[in-house]
């Protein structure tokens, strides 16, 4: 996955201006940066939820700039989004098949009855094994906590077999007894590998211990690009984040 | 005894015929977020190509189906060319919609001339059977049958297929849906041609039922139709066809007991529900 010199502007503000960001395939890359620095605004350039004013975004080695939503999505993209975004009436296990059912490319046999695809049902129940929700499959997603909705969106995520996850702040509005087990999602994924995978997250100490590489956005640029330890020990960050101005000097 | 029967029938009846107009029309408000003001014209299509397809062929499951069948290929034109382009305005919605109810009915006289035609109820459906001195008016009967045979199949549909689980979770979140990789556009197309078939279903039904077919005639149900979908909860099609019975029944009862009031009393359910339950008896629209 690569951007060239993407930019977006909003009524003459530029939230991403000029990024050039390389992830290469199985990386696991954390996107730091004050709040409206421009990360999630990043993320829907990279799903295609917005469209760039400028630049490109190029997946596989396509150019996919123009690219829907879905589409990005069918090529292997999965995203999550800040806020929890699960079917609050459906129930959890639905939920997971209506992804599974998404993938499996037999969307548009659509008059077929969902008995006749027990092994959608079984995928979809694996899955909540993976991110520990089993126990509440049959429960409608509304009744779910916080964390636990989340926890079923990353299990949606999952179904799609993307080979690019975009993960926003998934513990963000979560009580503090729930993000172990987010964590703990998340690190089961990386370890399965065979995925890229693209964090935002304000916890350092989630970011650090997961990361291959961090980039630190700061008003919409690239500010910064390195290992989790360049990144704690670049001045630069530090000024950043601690409220300091950073001048475009460059 | 007997007047209460009949006007039970009559009120079932006239129930599922505006439920086979609102159960279109939830869906494609709950789905696309459409107010939709042309289901009338659609209504009136599917009664004038029934008649004509009756007077060509003598049968009557031929005129449901070519009714169908024209409700379903309009529906399609105007889903592709008309509605699309104005997704998401609800002024340009309301104008375009209405537009093409005007022009529907128009087209209707073009081809089948101003006057009202009659619609012969067919031999077999016709007379009515007599059970303990209660009037058992057959073709009632026949509407009441087909109403609950589609909302068995729209139920069937919804909770037991793919389609169905698309389309529910697509009423609760249209992104979301997109986000998992379906092609929206493409369901909105399938959802918009089924409350278009099963309008035209209803306009054919209602025209032996009424004697004659009339370019206007779909206006009334789809005012009905469009009270019982507020009642109902938009998006829901158990609530439309709770709330079908509901007005069908008590405007029956009202026509006979305080005809004044019957459209009124219509409207005050409306008010009524909407004051206790803003979003309707089943509304699952935030
Ligand atoms: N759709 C939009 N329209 C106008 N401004 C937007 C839009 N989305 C984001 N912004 C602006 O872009 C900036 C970056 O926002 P965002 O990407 O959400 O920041 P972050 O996720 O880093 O906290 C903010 O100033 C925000 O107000
Ligand atoms: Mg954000």
């Amino acid at each position: 996955m690569e951007t060239r010199d993407l930019t977006v502007v909003f009524g003459g503000h530029a939230a991403v201006n000029g990024v050039d960001l390389t992830v290469p395939r199985n990386h696991f890359q954390s996107i730091i940066g004050p709040n409206g620095a421009g990360k999630t605004t990043l993320f829907n350039l990279i799903s295609g939820q917005l469209r760039p004013s400028k630049g490109s975004i190029l997946f596989k080695g396509t150019d996919i700039t123009r690219l829907s939503p879905p589409l990005r999505t069918r090529m292997g993209m999965g995203r999550s989004f800040q806020i929890t975004n699960v079917f609050p009436n459906l129930t959890v296990l639905e939920n997971v098949r209506l992804a599974v059912q998404s993938r499996s490319g037999v969307r548009y046999n659509f008059f077929s009855a969902l008995s006749r695809f027990d092994w959608m049902r079984e995928e979809a129940f694996s899955l909540l094994e993976t991110v520990m929700l089993d126990k509440k499959s049959d429960s409608p997603a509304k009744s779910l906590a916080h964390g636990e909705q989340r926890k079923l969106e990353i299990a949606m995520l999952l179904a799609l077999k993307s080979d690019l996850l975009l993960f926003d702040e998934p513990t963000a509005g979560i009580s503090v007894e729930e993000v172990p087990a987010i964590l703990d999602v998340i690190r089961r994924i990386k370890a399965e590998g065979g995925r890229t995978i693209l964090l935002i997250e304000h916890k350092m100490e989630m970011v650090l211990d997961l990361s291959d590489s961090v980039t630190v956005l700061f008003n919409g640029k690239f500010l910064a690009n390195g290992s989790p330890k360049e990144i704690m020990d670049n001045e630069l960050v530090q000024s950043a984040y601690l409220g300091g101005h950073y001048d475009d000097a460059s | 005894m007997d007047i209460v029967v009949n006007l039970l029938l009559n009120g079932l009846a006239t129930g599922m015929l505006i439920f086979l107009l609102a159960a279109g029309l939830t869906l494609i408000f709950g789905l696309m977020d459409v107010l939709n003001f042309s289901h009338g014209g659609l209504f009136a299509w599917g009664a004038y190509a029934g008649v004509w397809m009756f007077a060509l062929t003598g049968s009557f499951l031929a005129s449901i189906a070519g009714a169908v069948i024209a409700g379903v290929v309009i529906g399609y034109i105007m889903e592709r060319w008309i509605i699309r382009p104005v997704y998401g305005n609800h002024l340009q919605q309301i104008l375009v919609t209405m537009g093409v109810m005007l022009v529907l009915g128009e087209l209707l006289k073009v081809f089948w001339g101003p006057n009202t035609i009659n619609a012969p109820v067919p031999s077999y459906l016709s007379g009515s059977w007599q059970i303990g001195g209660v009037i058992l008016i057959k073709y009632r009967l026949f509407i009441i049958i087909v109403g609950l045979i589609v909302y068995l199949a729209l139920h069937f549909l919804l909770n037991r297929t793919k389609l169905g689980l698309v389309v529910r979770a697509g009423v609760m979140n249209k992104e979301m849906i997109q986000a998992l990789g379906y092609n929206i556009k493409r369901i909105f197309t399938l959802v918009f041609v089924l409350g278009a078939g099963m309008a035209a279903l209803g306009g054919v039904l209602f025209a032996p039922y009424s004697g004659a077919v009339f370019s206007e005639m779909g206006l009334q149900f789809a005012i009905l139709a469009f009270i019982v979908v507020v009642i109902g909860g938009m998006g829901s099609v158990k609530g439309s066809a709770l709330a079908s019975l509901l007005v069908g029944l008590s405007g029956a009862f009202m026509a006979y007991y305080l005809p004044d009031l019957s459209l009124a009393v219509n409207m005050l359910l409306m008010v009524f529900v909407l004051l206790v339950k803003p979003s309707g008896l089943f509304g699952i629209k935030g």
